[in-house]
């Protein structure tokens, strides 16, 4: 019979029940004739403290609450890209065939379709020795992710059986191991994993790769690496969704796992619409194929949206286990710390900051730390890399999410209002933000890019931090009375900003190769070059601002790679050619 | 099960009454507070535990004498009757007829705090709505679905404009087209402009309004855009209509939050205000859009005043994380007597990206706007530089910012408030003024649109 205790209060999202002994901590229940998804978050002798997961309106004292015997788990297995799930991992596709258009209460619908049949390839026979991780078969999940069915951690053995080449429904045992106590064990097609345990792997690495995200400012000024951390704070309106969609869109992951915590609905939408027609830059294949969606939007119970957090890392960690990079895009886990401390002040804990209760950064810190480049459990190389919004209260980054997110992160993009304001996007702030990675990534620059990536690119920040201590001499007394030296810094910063920091988000610059950006970039250093060897020779500045091929600099951005690739010659010595003129003419004319 | 009366109540505090030993009552149950004299008000239940049960009773506890209340659990959630007949009548902040046209018959009614829609039936909105203002149809495009609130601060003319956007909206059809007003904690003065204008003198007749004036009790404010909401949900998805809902003052919808958090006991948050407001709010305004395979939609205005014009208080800050961007009037633009004062540097549409160029608005609109952004804000800093060193210093490019900055004002933002102007005359009027400055200065324009449009 099912373990059964009873309702003796609502408040909210929170139940309590009372006939609990023999519930474990974290278990998932059942809640209410109606059968309401709930997880045990504290148990006080014979009551417990159970957040449920769905609306609780109507529940009555002495209802029952069922125990399920497993704590918050999902279900992974192919079938998982490509669609959007909610919080708790239910795919809100087959919601809305069962539901209609508004998400029903108490709605059971299974996690993975089962109906759905998929060609399996077996990589194993019948003897072969198992361990955990070994891959047993492989699907062709979508075009672009090829799906490898795993031997679960903590099982070793011997293969039985192993289901031969064929097209099996998602319900199948795909093999049977005899482990070492000659108990046979079934290997079904769909695994189950417990959300809040990291799954296991057998070393960690330190990050060497880049993640290549084709936004210059984050490429070439402030890089993440393959299984880092980043956190992108911004109060409303500076466009952290868009960014984070960008990323999505345009990150070199094999798999990305879309987290839309506590956001709009439409922002959802959005991605179900455009990324099925987007196409991925690399395989020409579309985004949707590659990427996963979980969607607890802001309406959606507050409870399932602390859950949603770990429902998409685990995804992430299962196709990090078949050896593929991953990327998750948290937006936002502000709304998500904002969860915690509602549940919390629900169950009466005494506060730390703001409201917040007092656990917040461990667990801020459990999530980030399951990001990182890990030799897999079968010895192959996977990553997840997390990069997580934060949605700062009034933009004030001294808020405790941002300042404790930031005591976890290696990788910080602040966005600014004031550049945001003025359209510029992405609105990054290249003096707030850093990135402890570019240490770790040079090399994979220096070899890939170009030698000289480093310097280019210490360079150029040099020169933008000069900038802003001009421009505040600027806001004093204007551009007028300044050296023609730190007109050239200041100008040079312009074209910076706008022909390389600023990005579009549409159209053919939202995807920016390295290659493209180093380009342009070393085009404008180089035009700096010359035009600091001219004035220094003389020739004032206001002359060599104003050329067509000077101009065009900031146009540059609107070629696409390939164009601006065979026409960089040209420019360059179109570039050349004015300079030497200007400069040639000016001088004479003084010789003369 | 017949309905039983609990005579007697054991707490009364703040907004609440406590009862104990009532098993049976289900969380968020409305309950009806009787009193001796046969008066009766509304309640909700808040929290009900095996041996006490709390009610929250919107029209507030005073006269209750807790020997003699009775307390009735109706054995459902707050409900809104629905039927067509809706159309044109005045409510009260809790769905009680407000006008001498008797009570809503209709079988069919539904809870009003609504469910979460599914993003999967959701369909992204790209329709663009023409409002006639130019500063918001080029610069903060209103989409079809969207959810776009002012922010406001007292003595600004949000009013005025919110009436403007409604009476200028050109939505397919009149027939089609309603207004479901929402007064949350409004003055008498606010609620008869509102009726008037849109009334009598706009363009449509279909209308459904929910008062709840300034001197009505304050919890009542939690339930009035719910309302509101649920009103206008039955007729964007049920009857397929073209709904605008505008609410009015966000303001006090928080404030009354705030009150009964406090009241329960509750840790609060960012000044006072309950640590659930955002979930709260979002519970409001996610209850817009357009959906698969349903002709109506569900546009959202909801106005707000900013406490001391602070848009990083709590109210506005948690509504821009939600909504889909911002209007936001200036106090100084409205000085200098330019109606509408729009400050479209901190105004932002998040839908206007796929709603404008070809095929929704017209194809240079987007570079238009992004180049127009980016010239006004630049001539901020302008501006800032001339008033330490004066007009008089400024170097030439500076001085054609200075004024392209002041015919922006006085030509695209300000306009009469009858002015109904065409998109395509306001993409106009935004390109005439960038002829005002330099074409070295126009980056966000490619060459070929400059060419065609700076002849």
């Amino acid at each position: 019979m099912e373990k059964q205790g009873i309702i003796i209060m609502t408040n909210g999202p929170v139940v309590k029940a009372r006939g609990i002994r023999e519930f474990a901590m974290h278990e998932m229940v059942y809640v209410g004739e109606m059968r309401l998804m709930g997880e045990i978050i504290r148990i006080d002798e014979d009551e417990a403290t159970i957040q449920v997961y769905e609306d609780t309106q109507g529940l009555k004292a002495g209802e029952p609450v069922f125990g399920r015997g497993e704590p918050l788990s999902i279900a992974l297995g192919p079938g998982l890209l490509g669609n959007i799930f909610d919080g708790v991992g239910r795919p809100l596709g087959a919601l809305y065939e069962k539901g209609g258009i508004f998400i029903p209460r108490g709605i059971k619908v299974p996690e993975i379709d089962t109906e759905k049949t998929w060609e399996l390839e077996p990589e194993v026979k019948v003897g072969d020795i198992a361990t955990s991780g070994t891959v047993i078969a492989t699907i062709k999940e979508t075009p672009l992710v090829s799906h490898k069915v795993m031997v679960p951690p903590g099982l070793e053995g011997e293969f039985t059986f192993v289901l031969p080449k064929g097209t099996f429904k998602a319900d199948v045992t795909v093999a049977k191991v005899r482990d070492s106590r000659g108990q046979e064990i079934e290997i079904p097609m769909v695994q189950r994993w417990p959300v809040r345990v990291p799954r296991p792997c057998r070393q960690h690495l330190t990050p060497k790769e880049p993640l290549i995200t084709g936004q210059r400012v984050i490429d070439g000024f402030f890089p993440i690496a393959k299984g880092g951390v980043a956190a992108i704070p911004g109060g409303f309106g500076t466009g952290k969704t868009v960014t984070q969609h960008q990323l999505a869109k345009w990150s070199e992951a094999t798999v990305v796992v879309y987290i839309g915590c506590g956001e709009r609905g439409n922002e959802m939408t959005d991605v179900l619409e455009e990324f099925p027609e987007l196409e991925d830059p690399r395989s020409g294949r579309p985004l949707m194929e590659r990427t996963i969606l979980v969607a607890n939007t802001s309406n959606m119970p507050v409870a399932a949206r602390e859950a949603s957090i770990y429902t998409g890392i685990t995804m992430a960690e299962y196709y990090r286990d078949m050896g593929y990079d991953v990327a998750v895009m948290a937006d936002s886990t502000s709304r998500w710390a904002e969860a915690l401390r509602e549940i919390s002040g629900r169950m009466e804990e005494i506060p730390a900051e703001e409201g917040f209760p007092a656990y917040l950064p461990s667990r801020l810190a459990e999530f980030y730390e399951r990001a990182g480049r890990v030799v897999t459990l079968n010895g192959d190389m996977g990553s997840v890399t997390i990069i997580g919004a934060v949605s700062p209260p009034g933009g004030d980054f001294t808020e405790p999410v941002t300042r404790h997110t930031k005591r976890f992160v290696r990788c910080f993009w602040a966005l600014d209002k004031s550049l945001a304001n003025a359209r510029h996007f992405p609105a990054i702030n290249w003096v707030d933000s850093y990135s402890e990675y570019v240490g770790e990534v040079e090399d994979w620059f220096s070899l890939n890019v170009d030698t000289g990536w480093s310097e280019l690119r210490k360079r150029a920040k040099d020169l933008l931090a000069e900038d802003e201590r001009i421009q505040q001499v600027v806001r004093l007394v204007g551009e007028d009375v300044l050296p023609d030296s730190e007109r050239l810094i200041a100008f040079t910063s312009y074209l910076i900003k706008n022909g390389y920091l600023q990005q579009g988000a549409f159209g053919p610059d939202s995807f920016s190769p390295p290659s493209k950006g180093f380009a342009i970039l070393s085009l404008i250093m180089h035009f700096y070059d010359r035009a600091f060897a001219l004035i220094r020779q003389g020739v004032p500045f206001s002359l060599l601002r104003g050329g067509d091929a000077v101009a065009n600099l900031v146009h540059l951005k609107e070629l696409s790679s390939e164009e601006l690739e065979a026409q960089l010659p040209k420019i360059r010595e179109k570039l050349d050619a004015f300079m030497e003129k200007t400069g040639s003419e000016r001088l004479a004319a003084r010789g003369r | 099960m017949p309905l039983i009366d609990h005579v007697g109540v054991d707490r009364i505090y703040g907004p609440f009454v406590l009862l104990k030993g009532t098993p049976d009552v289900g969380f968020g149950e409305l309950a009806q507070i009787r009193m001796k004299n046969g008066d009766h008000r509304l309640g909700q239940v808040v929290l009900n535990g095996e041996d006490a049960t709390l009610v929250q009773v919107f029209s507030g506890t005073s006269d209750l004498v807790p020997e003699t209340t009775a307390v009735r659990f109706l054995g459902r959630p707050l409900e809104m009757k629905l039927s067509p007949a809706l159309i044109g009548r005045v409510f009260s902040g809790l769905g009680e007829p407000r006008d001498d046209c008797g009570p809503v018959y209709s079988a069919y009614s539904k809870d009003v705090n609504g469910s979460p829609l599914n993003p999967m039936a959701r369909v992204y909105p790209r329709n663009f709505i023409q409002t006639g203002i130019s500063a918001i149809d080029v610069l903060v495009t209103l989409i079809r679905g969207q959810k776009l609130p002012i922010f406001s601060g007292n003595g600004l003319p949000h009013n005025k404009l919110a009436v403007q956007i409604a009476n200028q909206s050109q939505l397919v059809g009149e027939e089609n087209f309603a207004v479901v007003f929402a007064g949350i904690g409004v003055k008498r003065d606010d609620a008869a402009y509102f009726m008037e204008e849109l009334f009598e003198k706009g363009r449509t007749k279909n209308m459904v309004v929910f008062l709840n004036l300034a001197d009505d009790p304050v919890i009542e404010r939690i339930a009035t855009p719910r309302f509101a909401l649920t009103v206008g949900e039955y007729l964007a998805f049920e009857l397929n209509m073209h709904v605008l809902v505008i609410m009015t003052d966000i303001t006090n919808y928080c404030e009354a939050l705030r009150e009964i958090g406090v009241a329960k006991g509750e840790v609060p948050s960012r000044k006072g205000y309950p640590g659930y407001m955002y979930s709260d709010l979002a519970s409001l305004y996610e209850r817009a859009g357009v959906l698969k395979g349903i002709q109506g939609s569900l546009t959202q205005i909801p106005i707000l005043t900013m406490p001391n014009d602070d848009i990083t208080h709590p109210i506005p800050d948690l509504t821009g994380f939600i909504t889909e961007g911002q209007i936001v009037l200036s106090r100084e633009l409205d000085s200098r007597g330019i109606y509408p004062p729009i400050d479209v540097l901190a105004s932002l549409s998040r839908l206007m990206k796929d709603g404008i160029g070809k095929g929704y608005t017209r194809e240079d609109h987007p570079d238009l706007a992004s180049q127009l952004y980016a010239s006004y804000s630049r001539v901020q800093d302008v501006r800032a530089l001339a008033s330490v060193i004066g007009e008089d210093e400024l170097s030439q490019i500076d001085i054609s910012y200075m004024d392209f900055g002041k015919s922006f004002e006085n030509t695209f933002i300000k306009q009469s408030y009858d002015e109904d102007r065409d998109i395509s005359e306001s993409l106009d009027i935004g390109w005439k003024l960038l002829k005002m400055l330099p074409r070295n200065e126009l980056t966000r324009i490619s060459k070929e649109e400059a060419d065609a449009r700076l002849k």
